[in-house]
């Protein structure tokens, strides 16, 4: 069981205010989708969730732990809009160096991992001869491999297609059927199910 | 990493080659003048070519986002800075001194002034890794730095620059060094125990 709470959190961006005393509390098997305009906040939430900004003010913990710890930083795998993969890499190098970042589950295969997402034979493949859109499934293929409570995906379905999409979907409905958190911002339409909605 | 791709590394280390051998054509070919000068010119060309090198230090990272995931992992970041400081040394700094004797001789060093030499950069160029660890972490994500790195680094650069030419230039008169090499090697030491946190403490407010 874990538990995601952000209480009164504030974000000011320059001379803007994006949010104020945004509160919530989210528990396993939920996901949520953060909704709203374009520069309404939903990255600079996102960053915030995952420790790499500061809030102006307010709380947030995972099982009672700080932002910042140990334990909450490994309880968290974060996505932004750049799928972190060196141009230098190979798929599997950089699927590698990305999950020893955040925390992996130790039966793991990076080949089945990369499979899994549709990318098979793409193991040798330097990261800069990736289209936009394999990039991006590599980075996610990381959904597979990494034991992390909560995830943060920030538009995780751009530059995907049905198909990829469908299977992220899958995988993001089957971590919240096992107890798991997630937090995630789209402008697509999507199917998962119990989803809550916060609009920003 | 940058093993994969050469131009980031053998670039900086290409400019040191060919700008000290360009003094002899410059300045004279005489051995009298050459040697007197070498020290100085082997010192601030390595620091240059350091300094040139250090851009690409967190920049690409930066760019595709993988120092976002750094930053966020629950491993100590320190940690993971200084593995990054050290594989940057070991493609710049130790090229440099493996490369060294070579140049000392076509400067006319002798052959105890090229040992001294080896040893100053050998104590110093991590340091120069170090020190730039801070300074590039400072300016990521700052379009154009080149000239902010420069002036935020290189004055921090220069008491090394003085103790290691001066150890061998002095060196070249059979004169005693150890003080120098002290120095050197305290810097070192106090750069290897507070670069890790400073440039910590820097990417992660860059990044805010």
């Amino acid at each position: 069981m874990s538990k995601l709470i952000v209480s009164d959190l504030t974000c000011q961006k320059g001379y803007n205010e994006l949010f104020s005393n945004l509160s919530f509390e989210l528990n396993s098997g939920e996901i949520l989708r953060v909704s709203g305009a374009n520069g309404s906040g939903k990255t600079s939430l996102l960053k915030i969730l995952a420790g790499l900004n500061s809030a102006e003010s307010g709380r947030l913990s995972i099982n009672n732990n700080k932002v910042g710890s140990y334990n909450y930083q490994s309880d968290i795998f974060y996505l932004g809009h750049l799928p972190a993969l060196s141009p230098e890499l190979h798929s599997k190098e950089n699927l590698d160096y990305l999950t020893q970042l955040n925390s992996r589950s130790s039966d793991y295969v990076p080949g089945e991992a990369l499979t899994n997402v549709g990318l098979n034979n793409f193991e040798y493949e330097y990261a800069a001869n990736l289209s936009a859109g394999q990039k991006r499934r590599v980075a996610l293929s990381a959904l597979f491999i990494i034991q992390s409570n909560v995830w943060l995906l920030d538009e995780p379905f751009t530059a995907l297609d049905a198909d990829g999409i469908n299977v992220i979907e899958a995988q993001i409905a089957k971590h919240c059927d096992d107890g798991g958190i997630c937090v995630l911002t789209t402008h697509q339409k999507c199917n998962l199910p119990g989803l809550r909605i916060l609009s920003l | 990493m940058s093993l994969r791709n050469p131009s980031s590394f053998l670039n900086p280390l290409l400019f040191f080659v060919i700008a000290i051998s360009l003094f002899p054509l410059a300045i004279s070919p005489e051995s009298h003048t050459l040697s007197n000068i070498a020290p100085g010119i082997v010192w601030v060309t390595c620091m240059l070519s350091v300094l040139l090198s250090l851009n690409a230090l967190f920049h690409y990272d930066y760019d595709n986002g993988v120092l976002e995931q750094m930053v966020i992992s629950h491993h100590s970041l320190p940690l993971i800075l200084l593995a990054k400081t050290i594989a940057h040394w070991l493609l710049t700094g130790l090229p440099i001194i493996l490369l060294s004797p070579l140049l000392g001789m076509t400067l006319f060093l002798d052959a105890k002034s090229i040992y001294v030499l080896m040893f100053t950069l050998l104590l110093a160029t991590p340091s120069l890794s170090l020190i730039g660890a801070i300074g590039a972490s400072l300016i990521v994500g700052i379009k154009n730095s080149g000239m902010l790195l420069s002036l935020l680094i290189l004055p921090l650069y220069i008491p090394i620059l003085i103790f290691a030419t001066s150890a061998v230039s002095q060196s070249q008169f059979n004169l005693p060094i150890n003080g120098q090499l002290y120095f050197l090697a305290s810097i070192l030491l106090i750069s290897l125990m507070t670069s890790p946190f400073v440039s910590a403490l820097a990417l992660k407010t860059s990044l805010d």
